[in-house]
């Protein structure tokens, strides 16, 4: 039992492919990690045993068929509870949607049921994907696995937490300000912001419209690039979504180099707040890099400095629209409904009594950066300065082939450490930012441990629009590199639960 | 609700004041689908029945814009003679109410996608007012509540409101003019005017039925008075959802001498939403905004972009259809009417069947004479509109030709009319079933015309005495004795001839 749940993804499909496995015994077996561990953990907030060996039963019946199977087939994978389930909930991680279970499949999902991929479930997250620690999720935190007194990052904290505790080797996460990469960064694990518009946001609940980015999270490089394949692509139901062939994730993970590439370091990306362990990695990762034959180029970004300031503008901005339609009319939790109340009063009730003090947090920024008369001064000046991220990337772009910067500036910290002070809370997406601002690709994989607390830090690399395929061409060299030295992937060294 | 509104007279309003006027129609087009998604668009389908997740604002939806929307907006704006944007964006306006799933309108803001037009229209004496276009943008439509147990049927008092979401995106186009000035005392007649005259524009266009009594087409009417003379624009009023020409002529004359009422008696207008009330004519205020409504707009961060190529929209130019003002120039000079015949014409909306009837072969004037007369008359007794009579302009035309080759007279072709509206078949066949042919066979005439002439023998006499006006009497007997059958004109000429009286 314990083989299979430690398989990586590319391996468990390869083995189902061969009937070395079957599909309903790794689901099974997955299933009873899920019942031995998250108790502790809390990575899921729903689990669809009947549904997922239903899925699995359908996998191996295929193969018995003789039917081809795709590369994915029968791979378990935990579902950030952001992406609507037809009839299954869906609650992202809000009190406001309890008990809602959508009529529709997001395209995300449509696409990985198309895949043969197994959903186990519904993983926690902070609320509405607002948060980098999961402690915003109205449903209680969720712990990580390298020490579950820690924080497993967020908002997709549930994700995270699963892959790093062997209870899914693939999920699904969404990154908005880094939703995806801090938490991979701070559970050893794998994680990928695609390109914007390159995987559809139909059927994932809205949190920033222009920032919000599905992608795939897993415990290596090659596992990311196989999901990454599955998502992406052209959606019509997404007007947002790149009408492009998805560049060749898959082939670039499976020949991982960086000989002869231009690195960045952008200068903007260290110094007050960050951890000396995690810049310690840092700086040996770019060695490393050196040493495998990439150019190390220094740059100068100046507008980066701004991206958390106009980044708290703008996502608030939206959400407070996109959050609007959560009245208590339509769907979800209602409050007040017993006769003494209008219409009006029972939609204030019920968002006073649904949303979370950070969601409430954000609305409100949102709601008076976008009033009249602060318009120009808050949300104007703040997309003017997403041009100025863009000229900055576009600029560095054609001095080099990748950036890199460690992920988040600290290693996971404790749970409650940071839940009432928002703004120590927001640096923890310093690095990630300015990628969501500027709609590029970026990844983030583990790079050891920091010496000081023993905990993963991981290392960002950024590629332009459209160049996904290089995250993973860099990604799978400096993994394999790492490795080799370690003798183990870095998830062996996490204690076991 | 009851108390009762001061109005100057009329003639007093306008001898001190000018009033300024501001008219936002919304049009709802006649796409197949809604604006954003793949749902009917449909009217009368049972309530929440044409939704989806993305019409009923579910958790994760998104919004597609329907390509057939943004053309029938560059039609209309073309038609409007305004500038089509090259680069426009739709807006988030941000505003709860129950009937709008997303809690926003997904609308156009300071990026409309046409702009600076205007529309000549037509008063009733001919004469043409410019009404200047400020802008016509595209949004979708809100669901529909309806208020229950209240005595208003408005929200306020309800005991619940049940919503349909069925009209929820249903594509709209919003036209605002600049402030009409200088109409004067025809301000509420140019009001009745532009809305019609934008209604036939939009049918001409194709775009949408524009049916008011459907909703399908509703205006508000934005008023103001200033003193006579001033430049500087008074306080205005918004009367909402006037939903009929003659309601917003109505309205808009109210409104005049509502504000000269309380200008003249010293107070100041508030900025109000005032609902118009068909049955007196009269307007009550709605809701008193305490304060600026802020709707936060903001662009929409789900849609991309429309930036209608210039190529596409000199395609779009290229094939629009001639508009409704130059075609009832041009038809009433080729049919030789007056312009008080043609508003009458257009009033009664024959417009296009009479078209319709000469396209068939009847000719001009035979054509207005039965869809003005016989047909007018019958639509107005059975409360039809002249489009909903059973008879085609086909039939008409049918009729038409009957006529013009001597086999039926005017009084049987009205008989052959009634009864192709009962149902009895085309013209062709309602005339074999009635037995309904002209009596052509002179030897009948002749026998029936001196049977006539044999029993008056006084008016026969009259006749031959010189009296000629008095063989109508006699020209009656025969066609009663031909159950209407005769030629008329035929009977007369054989009477005159046998009484040996010359006609002059």
């Amino acid at each position: 039992m314990t083989d299979i749940i430690k398989l990586t993804a590319a391996e468990t499909a390869a083995k189902i492919a061969s009937g070395e496995l079957t599909a309903v015994a790794v689901t099974e077996a997955h299933l009873a990690r899920i019942e031995a561990v998250d108790e502790k953990v809390h990575a899921f907030l729903h689990v669809d045993r009947e549904g997922a060996l239903a899925q699995a039963r359908a996998v191996d019946e295929k193969r018995e068929r003789g039917e081809k199977l795709g590369p994915l087939a029968g791979v378990p994978l935990a579902l950030k509870d952001i992406f609507t389930t037809e009839g299954i909930p869906t609650t992202v991680g809000s009190k406001i949607l309890e008990g809602w279970i959508p009529p529709y499949d997001a395209t995300l999902t449509q696409r990985l049921k198309a895949a043969d991929v197994v959903i186990l479930g519904k993983t926690n997250m902070d609320e509405f994907a607002m948060g980098s620690s999961t402690e915003n999720s109205a449903y209680g935190p969720t712990g990580n696995p390298w020490d579950l007194t820690r924080i497993p990052g967020g908002s997709g904290g549930g994700s995270s937490a699963a892959l790093a505790s062997y209870q899914a080797p693939l999920a699904i996460g969404t990154d908005t300000g880094g939703s995806i990469r801090q938490p991979a960064a701070v559970t050893g694990t794998v994680g990928v912001k695609p390109t914007y518009g390159a995987v559809s946001r139909y059927g994932m609940v809205a949190f920033s419209s222009s920032l919000d980015q599905g992608g795939p999270c897993a415990r290596t490089v090659l596992d990311a690039a196989l999901l990454h394949e599955v998502i992406a692509g052209h959606d019509p139901m997404d007007s947002t979504s790149i009408d492009a062939p998805v560049p060749p994730v898959v082939e670039a993970a499976r020949n991982g180099s960086v000989a002869g590439m231009r690195v960045g370091v952008v200068k903007q990306f260290r110094g007050e707040g960050y951890q000396a362990g995690v810049i310690q990695r840092f700086d040996e990762s770019v060695e490393l890099l050196r040493e495998l034959g990439a150019e190390i180029v220094e740059l100068d970004c100046p507008s980066f400095d701004l991206a958390l300031s106009a980044y708290y503008l703008i996502a608030p901005s939206e959400c407070s629209s996109n959050l609007a339609r959560f009245d208590g009319l339509r769907y979800g939790m209602r409050t007040g409904d017993d006769g003494g109340h209008s219409a009006e009063e029972v939609t204030s009730l019920t968002r006073e009594a649904g949303f979370g003090d950070e969601v409430k947090r954000r609305i409100m920024l949102g709601t008076y950066a976008l009033s009249s008369g602060y318009y120009d001064a808050y949300y104007g000046s703040a997309q003017k300065v997403r041009t100025l991220i863009k000229q900055d990337f576009d600029t560095a772009f054609e001095q080099v082939d990748v950036i890199v910067s460690p992920t988040t500036p600290t290693t996971a910290f404790p749970i409650g450490e940071r839940a009432d002070d928002p703004m120590a809370m927001y640096l923890a997406d310093l690095c990630t930012i300015p990628t969501n601002l500027a709609g590029n690709a970026a990844m983030s994989l583990p790079c050891g441990l920091a010496p000081e607390d023993n905990l993963p830090v991981g290392l960002q690399i950024i590629a332009p629009v459209m160049k996904d395929d290089r995250l993973y061409k860099v990604g799978a060299a400096v993994e394999a590199a790492f490795v080799e030295k370690w003798g183990h992937p870095l998830l062996e060294e996490a204690p076991s639960l | 609700m009851t108390t009762t509104t001061d109005l100057e007279s009329y003639e007093d309003a306008l001898a001190a004041y000018d009033p300024v006027m501001g008219l936002e129609v919304h049009v709802e087009l006649g796409t197949h689908t809604k604006m954003f998604c793949g749902c009917s668009t449909t009217l009368g389908a049972d309530p929440n029945t044409q939704t989806c997740p993305v019409c009923l604002g579910l958790p994760g939806a998104l919004p597609v814009v329907n390509a057939t929307g943004v053309e029938s907006a560059i039609k209309i704006g073309l038609a409007l003679n305004c500038e089509i944007a090259e680069w426009c964006r739709f807006a988030r306006k941000n505003y709860f109410y129950p009937d709008m799933p997303k809690n926003f309108q997904t609308s156009q803001y300071d990026e409309p996608i046409a702009f600076n037009g205007y529309l000549d229209v037509q008063l009733e004496d001919g004469e043409t007012f410019r009404v200047e276009i400020e802008r016509a943008h595209m949004e979708e439509d809100t669901g529909k509540s309806t208020h229950v147990g209240g005595a208003t049927g408005r929200i306020h008092g309800a005991s619940h409101s049940l919503l349909d979401y069925n009209r929820a995106g249903i594509p709209l186009i919003e036209i605002v003019t600049k402030p009409i000035v200088g109409a004067g005392e025809r301000a509420p007649e140019v009001a009745r005017a532009y809305v019609r005259e934008l209604r036939e524009l939009i049918r001409a266009l194709g775009v949408s039925e524009a049916r008011m009594e459907m909703g399908q087409m509703r205006c508000d009417v934005n008023l103001s008075l200033m003193p006579k003379g001033a430049d500087k624009f008074g306080t205005r009023s918004e009367t909402k959802n006037v939903n009929s020409l003659r309601s917003v002529e109505r309205a808009a004359r109210f409104e005049i001498q509502r504000h000269a009422a309380v200008l003249n008696g010293g107070g100041t207008i508030i900025q109000e939403t005032r609902h118009f009330h068909e049955d007196t004519g009269s307007t009550t205020s709605g809701r008193v905004k305490e304060e600026a409504e802020d709707y936060r707009y903001f662009p929409e961060p789900d849609l991309v972009p429309v930036a209608p190529s210039r190529e596409w929209v000199e395609e779009l130019r290229a094939g629009l259809p001639e508009l409704p003002l130059v075609r009832r120039n041009r038809l009433r000079e080729e049919w030789g009417v007056s312009g008080t015949d043609m508003q009458a014409i257009l009033n009664a909306g024959a417009l296009d069947l009479i078209v319709a009837t000469i396209d068939a072969g009847a000719d001009a004037a035979s054509a207005r004479k039965w869809w003005m007369g016989e047909l007018a008359r019958s639509a107005n007794e059975s409360g039809k509109a002249l489009d909903e009579l059973a008879i085609t302009a086909e039939q008409v035309a049918r009729v038409t030709a009957l006529v013009a080759s001597g086999d039926l007279n005017d009084k049987l072709a009205r008989q052959v009319i009634e009864g192709v509206l009962a149902g009895e078949g085309t013209p062709d066949e309602v005339v074999d079933k009635r037995g309904l042919k002209v009596v052509s066979d002179e030897g009948a005439l002749t026998a029936a015309v001196d049977e006539a002439i044999a029993g008056n023998p006084g008016v026969a006499d009259k006749i031959r005495g010189g009296k000629v006006a008095a063989a109508g009497a006699l020209v009656g007997a025969v066609m009663k004795a031909t159950r209407g059958q005769a030629d008329a004109a035929r009977v007369k000429e054989l009477i005159l001839q046998k009484l040996g009286v010359g006609e002059g």
